[in-house]
């Protein structure tokens, strides 16, 4: 089997590449690319995504006929795709970080500044926080309600189809942190970085 | 709900563990990779590494600390010190950094802490403010607490947020290494002021210190030397601070 981390210059990915390649061990092939073909031939893709949602769409739209690729993969042939931080929010048909900028689409729905209630709240939410899963979801597979993973973000995924969401978190409100709609998976916290439970959740990826 | 964070800072000299005294003083304490793999199986919420001399000597050795940790650490790892650029802070997160505190580099120049912010991600950038009081007011320091900038910590860490910064790490000069706790006047002040969330650091040598730094409005505190030589592990710290009513990841 092969799992395609998606390199498309959107930040710090480092944390990402660890973790699946600790996770997988021999068992499973991890490539770190951008190439087409690569990306065409995978069994699963991750897509990360680190700094700003138009940064990130800028960034993936840079690199030609990428955003087509990851639309065939997953929309099309229904393969497996996991997007963490922004690269869940990317999912959405338009985000408000910085400007208006157009997502994927895959998932209908807007990415909002997380309203912080006049100051009252810090942000970037940043930080371990309790996840409030409300529908199965096979990437939460032995995974408990109320574990704690690691978020840092100010922006939050809001999808017009509830039934999507899979688990929320608590902070001012309650912000939508995972997502999983058919083939599509994703985390607004970041399974690299919750430690074993947060292994656990990409371990659950690599073997579905 | 989000927890309060408890930090663990390493700080690493030419690849090894040590922890002065008012930056002075030092003494060896280990291997960093094994350190930072002890706090993470110990539930430290975050692992910092500060390359305290990384101002004045090779700095390579960090890089390579930095690369091993992260392949054996699935905690968020911060490193500072001796981070002058763009490029530097570029290869730190290429080695596996989550995150770079930014001390003298922001203060001399704060289009390091706008152009890394925009770059990377506010997510990633943390100022280290190194403040000392001078009469009413605390005054920022650079180059490891060595130069008095002679500017004002309240108006810098304001300056910072409006950078970019996406969290600021505070120490207090005149309580590092005293045992003595956090200089909790400057805490709340700063807490109170900024939007972003605060880690407090700078002399902790009790439970209660802790407890003090989070009642003062800090989202996280940072510790070295009561975990660093056993005083306290990790756990009996969030088990006390849940004790008081303060939520922590147990």
């Amino acid at each position: 089997m092969k799992v395609t981390i998606v390199d498309y210059n959107s930040g710090n990915i480092s944390s990402v590449i660890n973790s699946f390649k600790e996770v997988a061990k021999e068992k499973v092939n991890i490539e770190v690319t951008s190439d087409l073909n690569k990306i065409k031939s995978s069994d699963k893709v991750v897509l990360p995504g680190q700094g700003s949602f138009k940064t990130c769409v800028e960034a993936l739209n840079n690199i030609d006929g990428l955003s087509d690729t990851l639309n065939e993969f997953t929309i099309i042939n229904k393969k497996p795709l996991l997007g963490i931080c922004v690269g869940l929010q990317m999912f959405a048909d338009i985000g408000y970080e910085e400007t208006e900028t157009k997502g994927l689409g895959w998932i209908s729905g807007k990415v909002s500044k997380i309203d912080n209630q006049g100051g009252k709240f810090k942000l970037p939410h940043i930080g371990w926080n309790q996840i409030n899963i409300v529908k199965d979801s096979k990437i939460f597979k032995d995974i408990e309600n109320n574990s704690h993973m690691y978020f840092v973000h100010s922006y939050e995924f809001l999808p017009n189809d509830k039934k999507v969401v899979s688990a929320t978190t608590d902070y001012s409100s309650n912000i939508v942190c995972s997502v999983e709609k058919e083939n599509i998976f994703g985390t607004q916290f970041h399974p690299e970085k919750s430690d074993k439970i947060g292994l656990k959740i990409i371990d659950n990826f690599i073997s579905l | 709900m989000l927890k309060n964070r408890i930090i663990p800072c390493l700080d690493v000299k030419n690849g090894r563990v040590v922890k002065g005294i008012n930056f002075v003083d030092l003494k060896d304490a280990g291997d960093p990779v094994e350190q930072a793999k002890i706090y993470s199986d110990g539930g430290a919420d975050e692992i910092c590494f500060l390359d305290i001399t990384a101002s004045n000597e090779n700095r390579d050795t960090i890089y390579d600390v930095v690369k091993k940790t992260s392949k054996k650490c699935f905690v968020p790892l911060t490193v500072g010190g001796g981070v002058r650029s763009v490029e530097d802070i570029n290869k730190l997160l290429n080695c596996g950094a989550d995150k770079v505190s930014i001390n003298t580099a922001a203060v001399e120049n704060s289009k390091v802490v706008v152009d890394s912010s925009k770059k990377f991600g506010s997510q990633c950038i943390v100022v280290a403010i190194d403040a000392k009081k001078n009469g009413e007011k605390w005054e920022v320091f650079t180059h490891g607490g060595r130069n008095n900038s002679g500017i004002d910590a309240l108006k810098y860490a304001k300056q910072m947020e409006d950078s970019g910064a996406g969290e600021l790490l505070v120490t207090s000069m005149d309580k590092d290494g005293t045992k003595s706790g956090y200089d909790i006047e400057l805490m709340k002040k700063i807490t109170s002021n900024v939007n972003i969330p605060v880690i407090a650091s700078g002399g902790v040598g009790t439970l209660d210190h802790l407890v003090d730094g989070i009642n003062s409005g800090a989202s996280a505190v940072l510790a070295a030397s009561i975990f660093h030589y056993g005083t306290y592990s990790i756990n009996e710290a969030k088990e006390y601070l849940a004790s008081k009513d303060i939520p922590v990841r147990i």
